[in-house]
């Protein structure tokens, strides 16, 4: 075997490989050419907005390209773009006040996401397993209805005469006279969040549960670990992926989300997405609110590019 | 099959001393899982330093048995001692005993030595004393260079040892071992059978494993049992499993073994053995137990003799004749079926009541040519001292 050329050994081989990595190469075209024109196209416009003028005129901004009066006067339009957008963004504290305020309730509102989704996951990964299905099905169940309609539904709970202050003046937690006063605060803003990302948190760590061994449980236990430690040393940590991936999309979501803020929230309550709806639709200022968009990217880029990499490093791992 | 049997491991035989004191304990045993039996009313004393082994087919109650002393299932009825304590509600992480898993179980978050810290680091031990004990245990199971990697960085072997040097590194008085060879290849799985018993011996620990595995438990056991349907069916120590199965099941569960049904006959004072099939009966030793009726007369490939001539007749030898109806050549032995006929068998309308014995032959000489050959009449022979009846 040594004695013979390599090359009469692998060349067979190798014509495969080139033939398949051509194959490879187009399927994976497809999503490329997909992503360039579904979302780097329509980023592309909503980026040179930001760098152009708000008009009274339609579309309302300046200035609109037109290769029909000649390159000179393309060129200037293309000159009268500026970052003046982003200029006034940073000189108003409510852009920045936004920001923070968006990216806070983003965070607390995955912290008690991943709270409350992890028993619920846990419970699923150890419910046997005829039940799973069933489970399963639950948490995806709430999908088949309208999101805003959903969201809305919880106006009827969380509003002051609503069902969650009789429910309490039935039980008499509360007195007949009393109220609970969630709507329109960043409370109620937690509780729409939480309810409506469930699932994103619930899916990826019911994965990486049920894929655990169970005896490694016994395993610590016999060892003379204590049940309730035994789940912070083994359970929590071969989770990891998984609430790693639960976190970021629900908090990636959730930084931009309009609908819950604006239905649930209080005038007081800042985000960025309601932000933008009020600059787009209110003013009319179409500049400032791609600025405002493009900003919102810039600050979701960070923790995308680290779910992506973390996702890339498990799946080397995997392998 | 053969075991070395040193001079000291001869006399070691505590369950036969009536003032030994066991160190497991199982008292009335019975765990129900529903409506089925996994154990049922099971009684065993294992002692100090004792290698014991639990053998069954899978779903015999072998692995239930273990787990509610490992602490993992709770009897439904009965006691299990531990070193004179009932231990049958205690929590898994309170037992003075180590499990190594069928799985191996190991961490995959941790690296080698951090799986074996982990029994130490429950104990609160100092640090020095955690480092120094895990040094200790990757030198006993010869994996020192590996201590930094992960579980998924190591071969199937390696990881087996792994398992190994956790579950001994807190020294628990008793170690169980679910299957633990269970996912080796044969030949490393020969090698580990007798770094085992080294281990065992080295460690002076209770060793109580469960296996499928007849010839793992012969190799490594002091005394097996064997069980069957949640129940045991005899427990001894190897060689008296095989040579003096006490029933049908355990004469068939351990190695191969020929089956003569007949029936036991009360003459004079002797009991006899008797069977359509045999030339004539055979005199059978007089077990106190041993009572006339159905019976089958058992006896080990190995222990029969082939002949082309007729052995004479006797009150000490059986005989039986029949045809050659297949060889196997094995290398080392070749196995003779002989078919209990006098007629060749014929492959299309062959009497499947007759029954065919194997005789277990030596090759001691290269083969060139066979003495004896397909379709010739033989004589199978043996000594009547080799046959066991069993009646159960």
């Amino acid at each position: 075997m040594t004695d013979l050329p390599a090359a009469s050994v692998s060349d067979p081989q190798s014509t495969a490989r080139a033939s398949s990595g051509l194959g490879r190469r187009l399927l994976i075209a497809v999503p490329y050419v997909w992503l360039l024109i579904f979302f780097l196209a329509p980023f592309a416009i909503v980026l040179r907005i930001s760098f152009s003028e708000v008009a009274i005129a339609i579309p309302p901004y300046l200035p609109v390209f037109d290769l029909s009066e000649g390159w000179t006067a393309f060129v200037e339009d293309v000159q009268r773009l500026s970052f003046e957008n982003y200029t006034w963004l940073a000189g108003d504290p409510l852009y920045l006040n936004s920001y923070i305020s968006s990216v806070t309730i983003a965070f607390v509102s995955t912290v008690l996401t991943l709270l409350v989704g992890f028993p619920l996951a846990y419970g699923m990964a150890r419910a046997p397993s005829s039940w799973r299905p069933i489970l399963m099905m639950l948490i995806i169940l709430p999908f088949w209805t309208s999101f805003l309609i959903r969201v809305y539904a919880w106006i009827g709970i969380l509003r002051p005469e609503g069902y969650l202050t009789i429910f309490a003046q039935t039980l008499g937690l509360i007195g007949d006279d009393d109220q609970i006063r969630l709507l329109g605060s960043n409370a109620a803003v937690y509780i729409g969040i939480v309810y409506s990302y469930l699932p994103f948190m619930v899916l990826p760590l019911y994965a990486s549960l049920e894929r655990m061994d169970g005896s490694l449980l016994e395993a610590a236990q016999d060892l003379g670990c204590p049940p309730l430690k035994t789940f912070w040393v083994v359970t929590v940590p071969l989770a990891i992926p998984g609430i790693i991936a639960g976190c970021f999309l629900v908090f990636i979501p959730a930084v931009g989300e309009f609908v819950i803020p604006d239905l649930l929230g209080g005038s007081d309550t800042l985000m960025i997405g309601r932000t933008l709806w009020a600059e787009f639709f209110s003013n009319r200022d179409w500049p400032v609110s791609s600025a405002v968009a493009v900003i919102l990217l810039l600050v979701l880029i960070v923790p995308i590019v680290a779910f992506q990499t973390f996702q890339q490093r498990q799946q080397e791992a995997m392998r | 099959m053969a075991r070395t049997l040193g001079p000291v491991r001869r006399a070691f035989a505590p369950w036969d001393d009536p003032d030994a004191k066991p160190l497991i304990q199982f008292d009335g045993v019975t765990k129900r899982f529903g409506d089925f039996t996994a154990v049922d009313n099971v009684t065993l004393n294992i002692y100090e330093r004792e290698f014991f082994a639990l053998l069954g087919p899978s779903g015999c109650g072998k692995t239930t048995l273990m787990r509610m002393l490992a602490g993992f299932d709770v009897p439904t009825e009965g006691r299990i001692l531990l070193d004179g304590v009932d231990v049958s509600g205690m929590p898994p992480h309170r037992r003075p005993v180590n499990m190594m898993f069928q799985s191996y179980a190991l961490f995959p978050h941790m690296s080698v030595a951090d799986n074996i810290a982990f029994g130490l680091k429950q104990d609160n031990l100092p640090r020095g004393e955690i480092s120094a004990r895990v040094e200790e245990m990757l030198a006993l199971v010869k994996l020192e260079p590996f201590a930094r990697r992960k579980p998924d960085q190591l071969s199937g072997g390696q990881r087996q040892r792994v398992a190994l040097a956790r579950s001994v590194a807190k020294r628990p008085k008793v170690l169980l071992l679910d299957e633990p060879l269970g996912a080796l290849d044969k030949k490393l799985r020969e090698e580990t059978q007798f770094e085992l018993m080294d281990l065992q011996e080295k460690l002076g620990m209770t060793f109580l494993i469960v296996t499928h595995d007849q010839e793992e438990a012969m190799t490594v056991a002091d005394r097996i049992a064997v069980m069957n349907q949640g129940t045991f069916e005899q427990i001894a120590p190897p060689a008296t499993i095989y040579e003096e199965p006490i029933s049908r099941y355990v004469a068939g569960f351990i190695g191969d073994i020929n089956m003569l049904e007949g029936g036991v006959q009360r003459v004079g004072t002797d009991m006899h053995f008797a069977s359509d099939l045999l030339a004539d009966n055979v005199v059978v030793e007089s077990v106190p137990d041993l009572s006339p009726g159905p019976a089958a007369l058992a006896i080990r490939p190995e222990k029969l003799r082939i002949s082309l001539d007729e052995p004479p007749a006797g009150p000490a030898t059986g005989r039986v004749s029949g045809t050659v109806w297949d060889i196997a050549y094995m290398g080392d032995v070749s196995i003779f079926h002989v078919r209990l006929a006098d007629e060749p068998g014929n492959c299309e309308d062959m009497d499947h009541s007759v029954p065919i014995l194997r005789a277990t032959v030596a090759n001691t000489t290269r083969l060139v040519e066979r003495p004896i050959a397909w379709d010739d009449k033989v004589w199978l022979s043996w000594d009547a001292s080799a046959g066991v009846v069993l009646s159960r």
